[in-house]
């Protein structure tokens, strides 16, 4: 490999957080070359996102605290720079598109950078013009950048940073809140204009198998604030560094492995369209399948809740939201609902928890008509957890939101609530924390405190919206492993999402919705293994279908389905 | 505006009522609003009306009374008067002051205000400001509803006034808390690309300044004197008609 020329470098570096009395980055020695493309991973505080805001100048700008070492960007020492100076080399596309546009319209956000600069209007518009034809948004300049899509909002912010001809561009969790065909299409046009322009690439990430769609020069593992391993993807995926650290392997992989392959650089394991196995590799995979024992298909349990051609708008616009969806649940299933954004999977949840009432259809509980009952009432057999916990606490002391519910109900004496209080708290594993503040708790532990304010109430169906959006692996298998624990007490759950994994982890049946319409409902495997229905609801293939093809194996779903059965019995 | 006659407050409701209908903007949009302030306007007069139901006849110097109410209260001529320019003044100001929030586009908002000497920031802060009052409100609007289903009640007549008040203020904690959220992203969004790095800075929605314009100038100008002038032959802020 030639030499490179270095454009960021670290040496020995260190960082402390004013507000923490850790160091949060110790020792880092890293050098990033220009026209690299660098993938930086690790789970939640791992120092990965520190890491970024050094880079972009969010520290010391936003985020005070005490560096040791040094840091060198495009020449220049990190003490004469500042933030305004970086955003000339770095240009930051921060996770979350939504919250970080500035503009109005399209045109408008994309100029952000320019207005700031002082550019005058003229050359400012031409300038627009330009950057968003290269991006592809410039028929939707006039837009507001909230009503487009995920995919367009990805290509405006992408706009916004591209308009100062920076060297660098640093995504910070470019996947989190996409669905899985959006996540997709965006690690392509990160990859297009990496080819085309030459630019540095630095990505933050830990959903690793989505990032790897496309090839990447380097990744770079951080835990505990250290960096861990430095080195190409498929020497990473060949090891077992990953795993021990918290972040999920590709499923392939982790199926060849199960299988008993060797996984080296030689069959190149990056990505599943580059994999080179021998027969003899194959031949493993195929034992490995049938040696693994069919999952016994659960009996049908009685229906719970039957929603019946439920059609509803917003506000009396035209658009129907939800066009004739029928829903059946059964008693102490675990099932999901699925489909790109705005495709009514929230809708659906509000309406039958009585948020928003249907204009057409009928929703029956155990038999009896929801009509008319009122949210509360409704609310005392359906628990509907909301996607940021945030939303929902509102005491600040964990016990007090636990027992709110109760308190507000007004039927049981004080002794009886801290009874039922100490229990919920227990079954969820806050009981340690149980006089702590809500404000001390991580986000996954607030997220456990509104699951166990709803099932204080005793609710027999709990309806939770994305539950772990924007969790690493080890925060995720918890949550996951929590709720499957409570189905297992017979509560029933619905759960809403677009990560694959989950779905076909953790769920077995799923109901597709796409455009307010219901375009599938069947097992998981089934979903995934359905090119149609995968294409229509923005889903994604997983590359375990892909592997089955590879190793002649045509049952993909039965692939599929004996993996799950093989993955739980090995995290058992 | 501090006019409280009558004639040119009458004169400014037809006149907002018409640049109301001109604008073309669709009543279900801003529906709520003119409820809201409705029902503002409805209570504003009648507490007026009963903690002082002879402020009329302080104002207007005289006393006609219509007849008597309850104990020591009585219908004034005066105090009726009095009230029917608080009216007035609502009418005059709300249909504006709501036409002013549905068509002013923030940015152009923002642009100008800067443009007459405003701070970039603090122009700048309004035009967000304006921005995210549709999301904070489809934010409280879910939160409410969380609160609704663990049994919250709002609006029910069978609580107290200050249990009300608490209930209310429970639904305020989660919205602070996403809201400083949402604060800490878009400053950090906007500091990445150069927000307050001069003192100085363009503006892409940028307007000149047109014939329009300067006629709604002119009009405004006109408005202002005419409040003034009228105050001078009233000897005061008030029209009276009882002398």
């Amino acid at each position: 490999m030639q030499e490179r020329e270095p454009i960021i470098q670290f040496k020995d570096f260190g960082f402390k957080y004013k507000s923490q009395s850790e160091p949060t980055l110790y020792d880092i020695n890293l050098t990033i070359c220009k026209g690299e493309k660098v993938l930086i991973c690790g789970p939640s505080g791992c120092g990965k996102t520190t890491i970024a805001h050094c880079i972009n100048g969010l520290i010391p700008s936003s985020y005070p605290g005490e560096a040791t070492g040094e840091l060198t960007i495009a020449g220049s020492s990190f003490r004469d720079l500042d933030i305004f100076k970086l955003s000339k080399t770095v240009g930051t596309v921060l996770q979350d598109s939504d919250a970080q546009f500035i503009g109005m319209t399209v045109g408008e956000d994309i100029a952000f950078a320019l207005e700031n600069d002082r550019i005058p209007l003229d050359q400012m518009r031409e300038r627009v013009a330009e950057v968003s034809m290269k991006t592809g948004v410039y028929s939707f300049l006039r837009h507001a950048p909230h009503q487009l899509s995920g995919g367009l909002k990805q290509r405006v912010s992408l706009a916004g940073v591209l308009v100062d001809d920076v060297d660098v561009l640093l995504f910070d969790e470019p996947l989190a809140n996409l669905d899985p065909a959006t996540g997709k299409t965006t690690i392509e046009m990160i990859d297009e204009l990496y080819r085309t322009t030459g630019k540095t690439v630095i990505i933050i990430e830990h959903r690793l198998e989505d990032v790897l769609h496309r090839d990447i020069d380097r990744i770079v593992l951080m835990g505990e604030g250290r960096i861990i391993a430095d080195m190409d993807s498929a020497s990473l995926l060949s090891s077992d560094l990953l795993k021990k650290n918290g972040i999920r392997e590709p499923l392939y992989i982790t199926a060849l492995k199960y299988a008993g392959v060797n996984i080296n650089e030689d069959i190149r394991p990056q990505r599943i369209d580059t994999l080179d196995l021998s027969d003899e590799d194959i031949a493993k995979v195929q034992n490995w399948y049938h040696s693994v024992p069919e999952k016994p298909q659960p009996a049908e349990a009685p229906v719970i809740l039957d929603a019946k051609g439920i059609t509803f708008s917003y506000g009396g616009s035209a658009i129907k939201a939800l066009d004739a969806v029928d829903l059946t649940i059964h008693k102490g299933e675990m099932m999901s609902i699925v489909g790109k954004n705005g495709a009514g999977k929230s809708t659906l949840s509000k309406v039958i928890c009585g948020f928003e009432r249907q204009q057409k259809g009928t929703i029956f509980l155990s038999g009896e008509d929801l009509a008319s009952m009122s949210i509360k009432e409704r609310a005392d057999h359906i628990g509907y957890v909301m996607q940021n916990p945030n939303q929902m606490i509102s005491k600040p002391m964990i016990r007090d939101e636990v027992a709110l519910g109760l308190v507000l109900e007004g039927k049981l004496s004080k002794k009886e609530i801290d009874r039922k209080v100490d229990s919920v708290l227990k079954v969820c594993g806050l009981y340690p924390f149980r006089n702590w503040p809500v404000s001390a708790l991580s986000y996954g532990q607030k997220k456990r405190v509104t699951i166990a304010s709803i099932l204080s109430m005793d609710p027999e169906i709990i309806i939770l919206d994305e539950p772990t959006a924007g969790q690493d692996y080890r925060h995720y298998t918890d949550i996951m492993e929590f709720l499957r624990s409570l189905n297992e007490m017979g509560i029933t759950i619905i759960l809403i999402t677009h990560d694959m994994h989950l779905m076909i982890e953790y769920c077995t049946r799923a109901v597709v919705l796409s455009d307010s319409r219901k375009i599938a409902d069947t097992s998981c495997e089934e979903v995934l293994t359905d090119s149609e229905v995968v294409e229509e609801a923005n889903l994604k293939e997983t590359s375990l279908s892909v592997l089955a093809g590879m190793c002649g194996i045509f049952d993909a779903q039965d692939f599929i389905r004996r993996f799950i059965t093989a993955d739980r019995e090995a995290r058992k | 505006m501090i006019t409280f006659d009558t004639r040119l407050l009458a004169a400014l409701t037809v006149l907002a009522v018409v640049v109301m209908i001109v604008s073309k903007v669709r009543i279900s949009d801003v529906k709520v609003l003119f409820w809201f302030s409705f029902v503002f306007m409805i209570l504003n007069t009648f507490l007026i009306f009963v903690f002082s139901p002879e402020h009329g006849v302080t104002v207007y110097g005289t006393r006609h009374e219509i007849c008597h109410l309850v104990w020591k209260v009585y219908l004034v001529k005066e105090q009726l008067f009095y009230l029917l320019n608080i009216v007035l003044k609502y009418t005059s100001t709300i249909p504006v002051v709501i036409l002013f929030v549905s068509t002013t586009d923030p940015s152009e908002f923002a642009s100008s205000l800067n443009r007459i000497g405003v701070s970039y920031k603090i122009a700048y802060s309004v035009s967000l400001a304006l921005r995210y009052i549709p999301d904070i409100q489809r934010e409280y609007h879910d939160i409410s509803i969380a609160q609704q289903a663990r049994g919250l009640e709002m609006a029910s007549r069978k609580q107290s006034f200050l249990k009300r008040l608490k209930n209310a203020a429970s639904m305020l904690f989660p919205l602070i808390i996403s809201s400083m959220n949402r604060i800490e992203v878009i400053a950090n969004a906007m500091e990445l690309r150069g927000f307050g790095k001069d003192k100085k800075r363009t503006w892409y929605s940028a307007r000149p300044f047109r014939a329009a314009d300067i006629f709604s100038v002119v009009v405004c100008v006109l408005m202002l004197a005419a409040s003034i002038v009228l105050g001078i032959i009233n000897g005061g802020r008030y029209f009276n008609p009882f002398v």
